[in-house]
C-alpha cells in the first residue's frame, strides 16, 4: 500500500533533490488564517505538510512553537477542527502529504479508533506522535499501520545503533532525524554530526530520512538537504506568524504572505542541495 | 469504566512495561527514551543491592534522622472525642518534609550512574529544598525548576534553596505552577542528555519513576506499621494520606495495601469546590489521559487540553496524580476524597493550636480530613495521618487568607 507521502518521495527521488517538509500550527492564530497558511504552502514549495496539533502541554516544544500552540488554542482550536482543517485543504489539494504532529493525549481522549478513521477520511497520510516511542506501540502506531496511515518515528542523537531497530520497524513514510538533542528551535547542531548521523540511519532502512529541529535559513536547508531526503522546517515558520501579528494578536500584515515568502526561500535552498553537492 | 479485577496482591506492580493495570507506562519522546532505559537498568541493579541499601540507611538515619517518629495526637484526640488519632511525623525530617526519603535515595543512584548535574521541579518548595540539600551535600550543581506563583507563594523555600547553592529558575508558563515546572524540566532533560540526571519529586512520570519514588517512600509506611504493631500491638483502622502528585500517601499506603482490614484513604485538593475548575481533585473530577510520561487520571478538557487546577497548597497544585494512586483508585483498595481550602486551612489551625505542631497545608489536608471522621469513631480505633512536613514555609500564605500582614 502507498501513501501520498510515498509517492511524494519516489517522485522527489527521480527528481534528484530532497523534500521541503513544513510544520505550521493548526489555528494559530485562529481557523481562517491558519487554513490560508496552509493553502499557501505548495504553492510556495512545500513538498510535504506538517500540521500541528496544539497541546497545552508541549513538553519537547521550544518557546515559539509552545507560544503558537496557546495561541492556537486561544482562538478555539481542537483536534475537531484539525481534522476539519485537513478535509478543507484536501479538497483542492489531493496530492501534497498532510502529516499530523504533535502529541499524544488529545488523540487518546478523541479515541484511536474514531480518530484514525476521522483522519483518514480528511485525507491525512501520515502521524507524528512525538510522546509515543516503540515501546507504546500498541497504543497508536500498530492500529495506525492497520488503517493505511503512515507513522513516522523520531531518531535521535541518543538512539544508537543497538536502539535503531527498534526505532525503525513500525516507522513508514519516512524517518524523521532530530539534529539535536533539545527542543524545536534551538540553534541548528554540527552539520557534519547530522550528516554523518543520516548515512547511519541509511545503513539500517530503506526509508527516506528528512531532518528536522534547527534549521531556520535556506543556507542550512540546502546544507541539510545535501544528504538528506528531506529538510523539515518549523519553528521559522511559526516565528514568520507571530511576527505579524501585534501585541494584542492582531494581524499588522498578511500571515499566509510572510509564510509563503519564508517558504519560497527555503524552497530554493534544498532546490540547490543537490546541485551544491555535486559541485 | 470497567472495575480492574482484584489481584491476589496489591504490592506486584508496576508490570514489566511499567504499567499498573491502564496506567503509567513510558510516554516520552524518543530523545528521553534511552535515558530512561539506562535509569531502569541502573535501578534494577541497585533496588536489591545491600551495599545501596546499607548506605542509603546510614544516611537516611545519620542525616536524615530517620526513622520518624509515630506521635499518638492526644491533643488533637481529645479533641475529636473519637478515634485515636496519630501523627507519622515526617515533618521531623531534615529539610522539614517526606521529600528527603526520596532525594537521598535518587542521588545514590545519580552517583552511581555517573551522572554530573542535577535538576528536579519544585511545586511547595518541599522536594526543591530537598534536591538542594542532598546536591550540597554531594557535591552537585542542582537547577530547579519552580512555577513563577509558587516562587511568590512560597518564598521561603526559594531563599533556602538558594543558600543551598541552588539555582532557581521560574516557569512562567500556564499558570506557573508544578505542571509547568515539570514541562520545563522535561525540556532541560531533553536538552543536557549525557551529564543530567533527573530527580523527579513525585511518584510519577515515565516508569521507572512511580516505582523507584515509592520504594523510597515507603521507608513511611514499613516504619508506621511496624511502631503501631509495637505501640498497639494492632494494625490501624484507617490511614490518611494528602495526595498531590501523591509520593507520601503511596509512601504510606504501600506497606498497608494487602493488610485488607486497613481502611486507607487519599486525600485530594477540593481548592474552592470540586463545581467549577478551581481544585486539583483529579482522581474525583478528572479522567484518564497522558501527561508528563504516564498514563494516568487528569484535569482536562474534552479536547485533551489539560487544565490547571488550584489549591491553596501549591505541592497539591497538579492536575494529575501518580499512576499507582489511578489504579489504586479503579481497583476500590483505597478511597479518594477532596477536602476543601477552607477545611485545609481550619485543620491547619486547630492542629497549631491543640497540638502545638505547624503543619504543611498539604498535611492539613489530610487532617482535615481525620477531623471529618473520627468522631464518629469508637475511642479504641487507630487512624495513621501522614505528617508529611512542616508549615512554616506556608505562614505568608496562611496570613494572606487569615487577612494579616506579617
Amino acid at each position: 500500500m502507498t501513501t501520498r507521502i510515498d509517492r511524494r518521495m519516489a517522485k522527489l527521488k527521480t527528481e534528484g533533490r530532497p523534500a521541503l517538509v513544513t510544520y505550521f500550527m493548526g489555528g494559530d492564530p485562529d481557523y481562517d488564517t491558519s487554513l490560508s497558511i496552509m493553502k499557501a504552502l505548495p504553492g510556495a514549495g512545500s513538498d510535504i505538510i506538517e500540521l500541528g496539533m496544539p497541546f497545552s502541554d508541549p513538553m519537547a516544544d521550544g518557546p515559539a512553537i509552545q507560544a503558537a500552540g496557546l495561541r492556537a488554542l486561544k482562538g478555539g482550536q481542537t483536534l475537531v477542527k484539525t481534522l476539519k482543517m485537513a478535509s478543507e485543504f484536501r479538497a483542492g489539494d489531493n496530492e501534497t502529504p498532510i502529516v499530523l504532529m504533535g502529541y499524544y493525549n488529545p488523540i487518546y481522549i478523541y479515541g484511536v479508533d474514531r480518530f484514525l478513521k476521522d483522519a483518514l477520511a480528511s485525507g491525512i497520510d501520515g502521524l507524528i506522535v512525538v510522546d509515543l516511542p516503540p515501546e507504546m506501540d500498541e497504543e497508536l502506531c500498530i492500529p495506525a499501520l492497520k488503517a493505511g496511515i503512515n507513522f513516522i518515528r523520531l531518531a535521535t542523537p541518543t538512539t544508537d545503533d543497538k536502539r535503531l531497530p527498534k526505532v525503525l520497524q513500525n516507522t513508514s513514510g519516512f524517518v524523521y532525524y532530530v539534529s539535536m538533542t533539545g527542543i524545536t528551535g534551538s540553534a541548528l547542531a554540527d552539520t557534519g554530526k547530522v550528516a554523518a548521523a543520516v548515512t547511519r540511519i541509511k545503513g539500517h532502512t530503506d526509508l527516506p530520512v528528512c531532518v528536522g529541529f534547527g534549521v531556520k535559513t535556506a543556507e542550512q536547508a540546502r546544507v541539510i538537504g545535501a544528504n538528506a531526503d528531506g529538510v523539515v522546517v518549523g519553528t521559522a515558520i511559526v516565528n514568520a506568524v507571530a511576527n505579524v501579528l501585534g501585541p494584542k494578536g492582531e494581524k499588522t500584515a498578511d500571515p499566509a504572505e510572510a509564510v509563503a515568502t519564508l517558504v519560497s526561500g527555503l524552497a530554493q535552498g534544498v532546490r540547490s542541495a543537490r546541485l551544491a553537492a555535486a559541485e | 469504566m470497567d472495575q480492574p479485577a482484584t489481584p491476589n496482591s496489591f504490592r506486584t506492580g508496576p508490570d514489566e512495561q511499567g504499567m499498573f493495570g491502564i496506567f503509567g507506562g513510558r510516554f516520552v519522546a524518543e530523545t528521553l527514551m534511552p535515558l530512561i532505559l539506562d535509569l531502569e537498568r541502573h535501578w534494577n541493579e541497585v533496588k536489591n543491592d545491600p551495599d545501596f541499601r546499607a548506605e542509603l540507611t546510614d544516611l537516611s538515619t545519620h542525616y536524615a534522622g530517620r526513622p520518624s517518629k509515630l506521635y499518638f495526637a492526644e491533643g488533637l484526640t481529645k479533641h475529636l472525642g473519637g478515634a485515636k488519632v496519630y501523627f507519622k511525623r515526617e515533618d521531623l525530617n531534615h529539610t522539614g518534609s517526606h521529600k528527603i526519603n526520596n532525594c537521598l535515595g535518587q542521588i545514590l543512584l545519580a552517583k552511581r550512574m555517573g551522572k554530573k548535574r542535577i535538576i528536579a521541579e519544585t511545586g511547595a518548595g518541599q522536594h526543591g529544598v530537598a534536591s538542594a540539600t542532598v546536591a550540597a551535600r554531594f557535591g552537585y550543581p542542582c537547577v530547579v525548576y519552580m512555577g513563577a506563583t509558587d516562587v511568590a507563594r512560597q518564598s521561603p523555600n526559594v531563599f533556602r534553596m538558594k543558600l543551598l547553592g541552588a539555582e532557581v529558575r521560574p516557569v512562567t508558563a500556564g499558570h506557573g505552577t508544578l505542571k509547568d515546572a515539570m514541562n520545563e524540566a522535561l525540556r532541560d532533560w531533553v536538552t543536557n542528555v549525557d551529564d543530567t540526571y533527573y530527580l523527579i519529586g513525585t511518584a510519577a512520570g515515565p516508569h521507572p519513576y512511580p516505582e523507584l519514588v515509592r520504594d523510597f517512600q515507603s521507608v513511611i509506611g514499613t516504619e508506621a506499621r511496624a511502631q503501631i504493631l509495637e505501640r498497639e500491638g494492632r494494625l490501624p483502622d484507617t490511614i490518611i494520606a494528602a495526595v498531590g502528585g501523591g509520593s507520601n500517601a503511596i509512601g504510606l499506603f504501600h506497606p498497608f495495601l494487602d493488610d485488607k482490614d486497613v481502611r486507607i484513604i487519599g486525600i485530594e485538593a477540593g481548592g474552592r469546590g470540586l463545581d467549577g475548575i478551581e481544585h486539583c481533585a483529579s482522581m474525583n473530577a478528572g479522567s484518564p489521559g497522558v501527561l508528563h510520561g504516564n498514563r494516568t487520571y487528569l484535569l482536562q478538557n474534552a479536547d485533551g487540553q489539560i487544565m490547571d487546577g488550584h489549591s491553596i497548597s501549591a505541592g497539591l497544585d497538579y492536575p494529575g496524580v501518580g499512576p499507582e494512586h489511578s489504579w489504586l483508585r479503579d481497583t476500590g483498595r483505597v478511597e479518594y476524597v477532596p477536602i476543601l481550602d477552607d477545611e485545609a486551612l481550619e485543620a491547619f489551625k486547630l492542629t497549631t493550636r491543640v497540638e502545638g505542631i505547624i503543619p504543611a497545608l498539604e498535611s492539613a489536608h489530610a487532617i482535615a480530613h481525620a477531623v471529618q471522621i473520627v468522631p464518629a469513631m469508637d475511642k479504641d480505633q487507630i487512624v495513621i495521618v501522614n505528617l508529611s512536613g512542616r508549615g512554616d514555609k506556608d505562614v505568608h500564605t496562611v496570613a494572606s487568607m487569615l487577612g494579616m500582614e506579617i
